[in-house]
């Protein structure tokens, strides 16, 4: 009862929200990049919130499975196909044993989650089943997946209500330019009038130096006063740090728990997903909104998902229809 | 309080800035507020990371907002916990020094102009502040290393450095808690685990508590290891009024 991992692709990882509560012990948070595609992924199955999915990047896995289970793949679109048949990303797909899921390549984007109704059997290690590949915990033996891992469910859950309405529209990520809004701060001061206009009026180009730690980009030389070098402290989430070579780098969710580096402002929740679907080459711009506006942006999303939720929660048309002839049909055979 | 900025770190975190330098005081006081934040619980407050003169507050904006967050620790920051005393934990850490638990004690020596003896004797006669956690599970940022065995880093770090390698790079002193890259030089090794995934409590010590090296020898760092790994050995935790 599970799913054999055919192909692991080329970073495919066990993700929830991540193990948080240990990064003043230097434990990363870890979890997944893309929060609002894996809440989607989850909530089109009726999984719990935080209930652990499979993050891909750039070359989705090759899974086959071995038991009856429903899924749901959010994300970039990586043109999925189970049995060679294309299927619908941001859907439930209901899969039998044997069927295989494969990805013919990822035409926007770059990250993929695949969530299942049956839940992965991962154990979960201080609090979260998050992997964290740097201290080798959480997720499928502290690794990514490799070719012929097998990966167990936890129980079997193979009946979702509303089944046919379980569908979305698809996020969309083929913009090859962005503007990330950000938080000014924590350490803006450390850098001159100038270097601050520099950040927020040019255009920064995504470079092949991102991972799951960060994000290096490259462009104009933010100047600082004296020092981008400051007493180390604690990083957030989408931190934009700036070392003194002057480019800016955005920390994600592997980054360490602390550094030594001025963090000039912070990508707000709500536009972190944007920056984490980017590829190479993309281009990037930065612009500061209020910590009131980036919080009333993410009560904002709060209630958007809410709305998806009850969007699946709805009869869809074709089964209204079926009900309303199976209605007319008993009146008729009742006479 | 004059000196404590409280800056935004996105819509999720605030930075408390308590300084812009590396003490023992600007330390201690940031030790006391998470103690306090511990005791209060402050509703919606998700993480604090301590470091060596700030603070991060993660915290989720669903629950809190910044103001009611900026608030709440403004009046929690004039409550003056300096005054109240508070005991710190001594962790005690055997080391076996030199040999081939330590390959670089001898280098530390010619380069300090003392004897191995002598540089065993002065690493292992103060307690060290944990400034920090960070880098590593598990690593500890201390304070205090004497200034004669001051000992810069090697100019080629080595690939894999035993875990419990106890090290001095520059000006600091620490315990290596997993096998990892490094450019420390080595003088000991610890027998015991400071970081154990499967134990309950993964990491032994935490910002704000005190590590004491204590010289051991090569058969008693066997006769230790073996409770180590038997699951027996307790930690020697002394208690200190500060």
């Amino acid at each position: 009862m599970g799913v054999r991992i055919l192909k692991g692709g080329m970073l495919t990882t066990v993700q929830d929200l991540g193990r948080t509560g240990y990064q003043s012990q230097g434990f990363s948070v870890s979890g997944v990049m893309d929060v609002r595609s894996f809440k989607i992924a989850n909530l089109l199955l009726d999984n719990p919130e935080n209930e652990a999915v499979l993050e891909f990047t750039l070359m989705g896995p090759t899974l086959q499975f071995t038991s009856e289970t429903i899924i749901a793949i959010t994300g970039g679109d990586f043109q999925p196909t189970v049995n060679k048949q294309p299927v619908s990303m941001y859907t439930a797909i209901y899969m039998h044993r044997g069927d295989v899921l494969e990805f013919k390549g990822c035409r926007t984007g770059s990250r993929g989650y695949i969530a299942f109704s049956s839940y992965l059997d991962i154990p979960v290690v201080m609090g979260s089943r998050s992997t964290n590949m740097k201290c080798a915990i959480g997720g499928f033996k502290g690794r990514r997946l490799m070719d012929g891992d097998y990966l167990g469910f936890r129980m079997k859950r193979r009946y979702l209500p509303y089944f046919l309405s379980r569908t979305l529209d698809l996020d969309e990520f083929d913009q090859e330019e962005v503007t990330l809004r950000v938080v000014m701060g924590p350490q803006d001061e450390a850098f001159t009038k100038q270097g601050k206009e520099t950040f927020l009026n040019s255009e920064y180009t995504v470079t092949s130096d991102f991972d799951r730690m960060g994000c290096r980009l490259e462009g104009s030389f933010i100047a600082y006063k004296e020092t981008a070098d400051i007493i180390s402290d604690g990083i957030a989430f989408g931190s934009v740090q700036v070392p003194s070579h002057g480019k800016p780098i955005i920390l994600l969710a592997d980054r360490q728990t602390t550094g030594g580096y001025a963090k000039i402002a912070t990508v707000i929740s709500v536009d972190i997903p944007k920056l984490v679907q980017r590829k190479t080459d993309h281009k990037i711009r930065f612009q500061a909104v209020t910590v009131e506006e980036a919080q009333r942006l993410l009560m904002e999303e709060m209630k958007n998902l809410d709305a998806l939720r009850r969007q699946i929660h709805r009869p869809c048309r074709e089964v209204l229809e079926c009900r309303l002839v199976a209605k007319r049909l008993t009146a008729l055979f009742q006479k | 309080m004059e000196n404590i900025k409280i800056l935004t770190a996105g819509d999720s975190s605030i930075l408390i800035e308590f300084g812009k330098e590396i003490s023992p005081e600007i330390n201690g006081r940031i030790t006391a507020v998470v103690h306090l934040m511990k005791e209060q619980h402050i509703e919606g407050v998700v993480e604090v990371i301590p470091a060596f003169a700030s603070l991060l507050v993660n915290y989720d904006p669903r629950v809190i907002t910044y103001s009611q967050i900026k608030e709440r620790m403004e009046k929690l920051l004039k409550l003056d916990v300096r005054s109240e005393k508070s005991a710190r934990r001594i962790f005690e850490i055997p080391v076996c020094y030199g040999g081939e638990y330590g390959p670089d004690l001898e280098n530390i020596a010619a380069n300090a102009g003392l004897t191995p003896e002598e540089v065993i004797q002065i690493h292992s006669s103060r307690d060290y502040l944990i400034y920090m956690l960070g880098f590593l599970p598990g690593f500890a940022y201390l304070g205090g290393l004497d200034e004669r065995i001051h000992t810069p880093r090697l100019a080629n770090p080595r690939i894999r450095i035993r875990a419990g390698s106890v090290g001095i790079g520059g000006s600091q002193t620490g315990i290596y808690p997993l096998d990892s890259p490094g450019g420390w030089q080595l003088l000991g090794l610890t027998p015991i685990n400071p970081y154990d995934p499967q134990r309950e409590i993964p990491i032994l010590y935490e910002a704000g508590d005190y590590i004491r090296f204590v010289p051991i020898t090569g058969e008693e760092y066997r006769e230790i290891r073996a409770q180590v790994e038997a699951g027996t050995y307790q930690c020697v935790i002394h208690r200190k009024e500060v």
